[in-house]
């Protein structure tokens, strides 16, 4: 109760500096006070103590999003955290800011492991170094990488203007070659005085030396005993596109997993920064490939919330429907994906991309394509439904998806090499869930009923009527059963979707190019078929986003995966990372 | 068999389906331009078309393409279904360094072709033909399936006009192998070493140069600089 008490104060106090929380923390913590921003400024001192704070007493306990944010103005770097209940409710966003020169922040990695890769993010992109973290790297980009290129004033090799639209494309139009540009006619820049044949590539050591000695047992026992790196991908037919993972294996076991990711980091937030906010739809959808339309919600909600402007009823609904077709053609996938790497080669995913056909038949007509369709806009979707979707919408929730839901079902759920291999493989509790961030089906096949579509409702889920599915193992054949769960879970709301959609506009207001943003920032989350999907988007009044973050669910559902692969074999960790259904677009970025 | 045949021999009615007289250039072309194996290689969005397009709605077996291998020694042609960024261009050097002759290379979609959306992108090369020789440039984002497939049978067209005489893996000079791009401060290209070089100590003078101007002048206003000194 007393969490209660603590909570109201919080909402309660009137918009000016102080601290609301607790004697301990005066002088340490402060609101927020610039227009249009939210939540309290930590000292990196007490940060934390604070995080302790808001998750052992006020119940934050899941911290969502830790990203970077570079005043340049102010001469300095921020870092956003975003935590929220698993319980549900809204969140509270705390932020800590350092000096440009020589940044320093504590590491939260005590208080939430899931930090791990997040933080890594932030050093690799701003050069924030967070003191505490276990294993502090470069993630997505190499080591030796001159610069830190998030950073307002690091410019790419082919830079032009800080912001889209560029002059040289529009009123007048003049486009020319990046390339005739660029002394090496490719996208490349050196510092100065760099000599290439001087240069010792700084390669993987410090990612080998994470792995501790793999000999050294011979003197103890006079037997020969090794230990094995082995690296999976980055090509690697079942790593799921340019992933790769770096496996310390003794015997068959594996003894520690890491992670190596970045070879398909492909700069959205830069480039997002440099896009007019219209421009970043697009971008969206190629962050997960398999389900664009959702990722387009995702992004369109932010910027939503900072316009202020909410979608009409028809808009609602044509959105909510997509997404959930978006949600049934990503887990079909996934399934067929998951069995793929179980070994039965290619035959589950042609019944997988069988239904997914027909709902990219679906997409393809209202969006006008099949994968990136681009199709929400700010205040509604881009056009209307064509006619006799509808009803194909409604024969496939109510005839043929139901239908053949149960057939795949029939066929692999009580498929007794699945059980034997799946059943209690990649064990993650509850526990470990929450504290390393898991979201989406790994979060809630560990018996976490977590949903941001029940949790925070957006949109109009509140209206339908459908269950969030949970299931308690935790394991790689829970995460299977679940995605079966939520596939039936989709179509019901789609069921009711087809019954109640009105007639009626579909866009608020006219649509237009340049949209006006006030200044502030937001973060919009939406439940995407992989989990949580957040959008960080900080506006200053220009027609490009100040800063334009993603919070990958894939990307952070992957700061467990040595957890959960470490002691099974290494045959099971590739079934493990098919669980999770990780997408490289997005866990890249 | 009649097709493989370019001009008109005697050939008894009975033997035409068994039988033809054909070049030796034709027969080559025709065993390879028939069963392409592509290497499994997906990179990014573009893979679940190439995906999309090996199920079985457009199936692209009906070309003698099904046999998708993991491995770069087993397979004909590459098919780069994705953005090609610094970080993974020495991998895909080296796997094309690893096919086997003669190979084939797809660039697929806009980013293999040409940096597509992402080409601003710091980490983003500009089309894989930057590094490796493409034999066919498949616009889009991604190529549909069926423009995939349009692709596809574009390469086996030009297969179908090569010949011993020209084609570089039966000349008699060695091949040789693309230098795998290493991963500096930026990808270099271990061919461009010289210009790197000679790039970066232009800059190092140019910035002395600005340097002292700036001291000379005594002015407040500092030269633009390049964040060198965050390198880590």
């Amino acid at each position: 109760m007393s969490e209660q008490t603590t909570e109201q104060t919080v909402v309660k106090e009137p918009n000016g500096v102080g601290n609301d929380f607790d004697p301990r923390f005066d002088g340490a913590v402060t609101r927020d006070v610039r227009k249009g921003y939210t939540g309290y400024i930590v000292s990196p001192e007490r940060l934390i103590d604070f995080a302790t704070f808001t998750r052992d007493e006020l119940g934050y306990d899941f911290l969502s999003s830790v990203t970077g944010v570079d005043y340049l103005a102010d001469g300095k770097l921020e870092v956003v955290y975003h935590a929220y209940k698993t319980t549900g409710g809204p969140g509270i966003v705390y932020k800590t800011q350092v000096p440009r020169e020589n940044p320093v922040a504590p590491s939260l990695y005590p208080v939430y492991p899931g930090v791990e890769f997040q933080e890594r993010e932030v050093y690799d992109l701003y050069g924030i170094r967070f003191e505490g973290h276990p294993d502090l790297r470069r993630i997505l980009l190499w080591e030796g990488f001159y610069g830190h290129p998030m950073r307002k004033d690091w410019k790419e090799a082919y830079f032009e203007e800080e912001g889209k639209p560029f002059k040289s494309r529009w009123p007048e139009g003049h486009v020319s070659r990046a390339e005739d540009k660029n002394p090496f006619g490719k996208n490349i820049d050196f510092p100065a005085g760099f000599d290439p044949e001087k240069w010792t590539p700084e390669g993987e050591t410090a990612l080998y030396a994470g792995f501790g000695k793999l000999t050294g047992r011979e003197e103890e026992s006079g037997m020969e005993t090794d230990e094995l790196v082995v690296n999976l991908g980055p090509q690697h037919p079942s790593t799921h596109g340019v992933f790769r993972m770096v496996a310390k294996l003794s015997g068959e076991t594996v003894v520690d997993l890491k992670p190596v990711m970045g070879y398909l980091h492909r700069n959205h937030e830069k480039i997002g920064e440099r896009n007019t906010f219209l421009q970043n739809i697009p971008f969206t959808d190629r962050l997960d490939y398999f389900s664009s339309m959702s990722n387009n919600w995702g992004y369109v909600m932010a910027v939503e919330k900072l316009m202020g402007v909410k979608p009409p009823e028809r808009a609602e609904y044509i959105r909510v429907m997509m997404a959930e077709l978006t949600r049934i053609s990503n887990h079909v996938a996934a399934i067929g994906f998951l069995l793929n790497d179980l070994g039965a080669y290619f035959t589950p995913i042609l019944y997988a991309f069988e239904e997914r056909e027909l709902i990219l038949d679906i997409f393809e007509a209202a969006a006008g394509s099949r994968m990136m369709c681009n199709y929400y806009r700010f205040g509604g979707v881009a056009r209307d439904l064509p006619e006799g979707i509808l009803e194909k919408v409604a024969s496939l929730a109510n005839d043929r998806l139901p239908r053949k839901i149960d057939e795949l079902d029939a066929f692999l759920t009580n498929n007794e090499i699945i059980r034997n291999r799946a059943e209690g493989v990649g064990i993650l509790t509850a526990e470990q869930a929450i504290a390393y961030s898991a979201v989406g089906p790994v979060l809630r096949a560990s018996g976490v009923p977590y949903d941001i579509r029940r949790a925070e409702p957006y949109g109009i889920y509140d209206r339908f009527d459908f269950d969030v599915a949970v299931r308690y193992h935790g394991d790689v054949y829970d995460r299977y059963l679940l995605r079966m769960d939520e596939i039936r879970q989709s179509i019901r709301i789609l069921q009711q979707v087809v019954r109640h959609i009105p007639e009626g506009s579909i866009q608020e207001g006219k649509p237009q190019y340049q949209v006006r943003v006030p200044a502030g920032e937001s973060y919009g989350r939406i439940e995407g078929p992989k989990g949580e999907l957040g959008f960080y988007v900080v506006s200053n009044g220009k027609p490009n986003p100040y800063r334009y973050h993603v919070r990958a669910p894939s990307f952070i559902n992957l700061t467990a995966l040595p957890l959960m692969a470490k002691g099974n074999k290494i045959a099971d960790a590739i079934i493990i990372l098919g669980s999770i259904d990780i997408v490289l677009g997005e866990t890249d970025r | 068999m009649k097709e493989m045949s370019p001009t008109r021999y005697d050939i008894p009615p009975e033997l035409e389906g068994q039988v033809a007289v054909t070049t030796l250039d034709k027969i080559y072309n025709w065993g390879r331009r028939s069963s392409l194996w592509p290497m499994m290689f997906g990179l990014a969005c573009c893979a679940i078309e190439m995906i999309c397009t090996a199920a079985s709605r457009f199936d692209f077996s009906r070309f003698g393409m099904e046999v998708m291998r993991p491995s770069p020694r087993q397979s004909d042609v590459m098919i780069v279904s994705g953005t090609v960024t610094k970080k993974m261009v020495p991998q895909i050097v080296r796997l094309y360094n690893q096919m086997p002759e003669p190979k084939y290379v797809v660039a697929m979609g806009a980013c293999a072709s040409g940096g597509g959306p992402f080409k601003e992108g710091y980490n983003v090369v500009s089309g894989v033909d930057k590094y490796v020789p493409v034999d066919v440039y498949i616009p889009g984002c991604p190529p549909t399936p069926q423009a995939l497939l349009h692709g596809l049978i574009t390469l086996q067209k030009k297969i179908d006009h090569q010949t011993l005489k020209t084609a570089r893996w039966y000349s008699k000079e060695t091949l040789d192998y693309i230098p795998v791009p290493v991963l500096g401060p930026d990808i270099m290209d271990p061919r461009q070493f010289e210009q790197i070089k000679a790039y970066t100590m232009k800059k190092l003078a140019d910035e002395q140069q600005a340097a002292e101007d700036a001291v000379q002048v005594e002015t407040e206003a500092e030269p633009a600089e390049k964040s060198v000194g965050e390198q880590q």
